[in-house]
């Protein structure tokens, strides 16, 4: 069963589609990545989640039970465009909107005083926010959106204006949140730190959820059936070995004697018969299986998706 | 603004008094030459037109035997005088006559009155004693009427008291509620805008509904506007009385004086003297005293409802502009349709001053945009109670609907950034679902 489930949604604006029929299934525990490319409904699902807008079919299953308005007190949501109140002094305004998520203004004070420390921030405190850099009311709003330990987080876009140091922190901070069993949507257009920490997606293009799956799966359903090799010798002798389910597809002179070689089976091609053949011929020093990135995943199913629609 | 703003109010409540002191502050001396119809003077002793013209702490008088006509460019040019006076042969024996005033700056209006006013009393009482009437029965024979008018209300005629006050006090809290929806207003669009630029919004929006939020802004900010005001009365009526104490204790205007004298013979005289404030300290303070508590209970409940109500209507509709715009720059092309309303009611209420129970003033007292600040007007003259119910009912049923639809509006504008919005836009949103 899944931890939360959004079940056959549309939402129409006038004009245009954002949703149409888009089913996704978070597994509890899960950093559940959120991609697509700009435009194609990831932030009208994200605000139908936290229930900003309604959708104009389909339902939200949360825990198993149907989702209602009580249920966003146990939901943290830290929004691409996000800012806080200028004026008002850091700590002042941590404390309010935390309130907001239904924590009591001493508990909040307790957990405040724990994150700011964490963070190295507690002189932060009384300080307005309009003195505060971009990145360190950054880390406000990513304490205030965790504060109330939700039980599911959603972030948009979370890394944007962070520097590396700060940026690697933060995905530290996330992992441990997945670790004390948090189940987190994880929106982002950088698909490195999609490989990196997640492992359920779902791809959102013109309004339909177009793939979605475990990582894993996904990716072995868009391998190529290819491999890598690196080896020593002559490539001419390589070659004589690659017989009818071996194709070379590219071939890469290294250093010295070293090549690296990309090798694609047809049909009934084995990896291992692969590597019997390679080490006759040449001193094998590398193998590998060639896997998509999610970049290339990305391109290829929003490309395919593109002359899919044109064709209909 | 806090202290600011007690300290404007007061000023425009002292300053006409203190400028108009200002102006008459310094000595004037007026020469005063006397020529017979070919412009030669005459040499009489002009000083007979000393009970003519009377002398007071802001004009004197300097009588200028022999001088020549075309002299008075070159005095008016090197001396002092700060205008010469020409009068004609046999001005005080005639009824009518031109006499001619010659100056380098245009005198005040007072100057000019005084002058003519003299000249021509004082021909009319010489003309009186010709006809053998002594100065006794002159001053006996002078008018004094009080006209005192009453109104038909259910079945009575009602006397009308204190129509000035009442006036004055129905023009205060007119203008006092168009400053405040205006002001305050304004601030909830400045928020609204403000929350929506900062992308603040999204964050709160996902704990709260925006209608939440919306009412929450219009509300905290009347609360914050109450607040401010009640410390600006205090504060207004603070230096206004501690001004007032230094500067013009001695100066009230004769005519309010007369008016506290004409009706301390009332019952109301009591409550001035409740109120504990000294004879010579404020007088409005003392003839606010004249009318009874529960007129003023009355006025005062009434003022309360239309304050409120009329903020938080016109206080959902700048709402409603701030969440359909980028930047404060762009509130202008919705601000016309929510000003002209209001700006319109002031106009109103200004005629309703001199007429308040016309046909204009009846209707713009009901419809709502208008009501709060033109009500004020006709409430001192106990308007019929039907209609003031109705009004308040109309107000209410209409801060309703315009709350209802500024949501719906306010709903979809503050998560909708980087688009030029039109009217067209706008009521497409009304019909949005969620």
């Amino acid at each position: 069963m899944s931890f939360f489930e959004a079940l056959h949604i549309d939402k129409n604006f006038t004009g245009h589609t954002a949703l149409s029929d888009v089913s996704i299934h978070i597994p509890e525990g899960s950093i559940y990545g959120l991609l697509g490319p700009n435009g194609a409904g990831k932030t009208t699902l994200i605000r139908i989640i936290n229930k900003i807008t309604a959708p104009d079919k389909g339902h939200l299953k949360f825990m198993g039970k149907n989702y209602t308005r009580n249920d966003l007190l146990h939901i943290g949501y830290l929004p691409e465009e996000r800012g806080l109140y200028k004026k008002m002094k850091v700590g002042e305004q941590a404390l309010y909107l935390s309130q907001l998520k239904g924590l009591t203004k001493s508990d909040a004070m307790k957990k405040l005083k724990h994150w700011f420390t964490k963070f190295e921030m507690i002189d932060w405190w009384n300080k307005k926010v309009e003195e505060l850099s971009k990145g360190m009311a950054q880390k406000v709003q990513f304490i205030i959106t965790v504060l109330h330990e939700p039980k599911l987080l959603i972030f948009d876009e979370p890394f944007s204006g962070f520097d590396p140091v700060n940026a690697s922190m933060l995905k530290k901070e996330v992992l441990e949140l997945k670790n004390k069993g948090t189940t987190i949507i994880f929106s982002t257009h950088d698909m490195a730190s999609v490989e990196e920490l997640c492992d359920h997606i779902t791809l959102i293009d013109r309004s339909r959820s177009i793939l979605e799956g475990k990582m894993d799966d996904i990716k072995a359903q868009y391998k190529s059936n290819s491999y890598e090799l690196e080896f020593e010798g002559d490539p001419e002798s390589l070659k004589k070995q690659l017989k009818g389910n071996f194709e070379l597809i590219d071939l890469v002179p290294l250093q010295e004697e070293k090549s690296r070689a990309k090798i694609h089976l047809t049909d009934s091609g084995k990896g291992n018969d692969l590597l019997k053949l390679a080490i006759n011929g040449v001193r094998v020093n590398a193998f590998r299986e060639v896997l998509p990135t999610m970049n290339e995943i990305f391109i290829q199913a929003v490309n395919e998706n593109k002359t899919h629609s044109k064709n209909e | 603004m806090t202290i600011l703003g007690p300290l404007l109010f007061a000023a425009f409540m002292i300053l006409p008094v203190w400028l108009t002191q200002l102006e008459d502050s310094g000595v004037k001396t007026i020469g005063i030459a006397e020529f017979d119809k070919d412009f030669q003077p005459i040499s009489t002793d002009l000083s007979k037109f000393k009970n003519v013209l009377q002398e007071n702490e802001n004009l004197k008088f300097d009588y200028l035997n022999h001088i020549e006509y075309d002299g008075i460019e070159s005095l008016i040019e090197h001396t002092e005088y700060y205008g010469i006076l020409v009068l004609y042969h046999n001005l005080l024996e005639q009824k009518e006559g031109e006499v001619e005033l010659f100056v380098r700056k245009q005198p005040s209006m007072g100057t000019e009155l005084y002058i003519k006013q003299s000249l021509e009393n004082f021909i009319y009482d010489r003309n009186l004693l010709k006809i053998n009437l002594s100065p006794d029965e002159i001053s006996a024979l002078k008018p004094s009427i009080i006209l005192k008018t009453n109104k038909y209300d259910k079945g009575e005629f009602k006397e009308q008291k204190l129509v000035d006050l009442k006036r004055g006090i129905g023009y205060a809290a007119g203008f006092l509620i168009y400053f405040f929806i205006f002001f305050f207003g304004a601030q909830v669009m400045r928020g609204v805008v403000e929350e929506k630029t900062n992308r603040i919004i999204e964050v709160i929006i996902s704990s709260v509904r925006p209608f939440q939020l919306m009412m929450g802004k219009i509300l905290g900010i009347a609360l914050v506007a109450l607040t401010q005001f009640i410390a600006w009365i205090i504060l207004t009526v603070g230096i206004y009385q501690f001004a007032l104490s230094y500067y013009i204790t001695d100066k009230m205007p004769a005519q309010n004086q007369e008016m506290v004298s004409e009706n301390s013979m009332g019952n109301s005289n009591e409550i001035s003297a409740n109120m504990g404030i000294s004879e010579n300290g404020s007088e409005i303070m003392n003839i606010m005293g004249l009318l009874n508590t529960g007129e003023y209970l009355y006025m005062l409940g009434i003022f309360l409802f239309y304050f409120i109500a009329g903020y938080l209507l016109y206080g959902a509709m700048f709402a409603a502009i701030g969440s359909a715009v980028d930047s404060e720059t762009d509130t202008q092309q919705f601000m016309l349709p929510v000003t002209i309303p209001l700006i319109l009611s002031i106009f109103v209420m200004i005629n309703a001053i001199t007429n308040p129970e016309g046909q204009l003033v009846f209707w713009f007292s009901l419809i709502p945009f208008t009501s709060p600040v033109v009500m004020m007007a006709r409430i001192p003259f106990q308007p019929p109670l039907e209609e003031v119910i109705l009004s308040m009912a109309l107000l209410i049923i209409t801060f309703l609907i315009i709350t209802w639809l500024a949501a719906k509006i306010y709903r979809t504008g503050i998560l909708m950034y980087g688009k030029k919005i039109s009217y067209r836009e706008l009521f497409k949103w009304l019909r949005y679902k969620d």
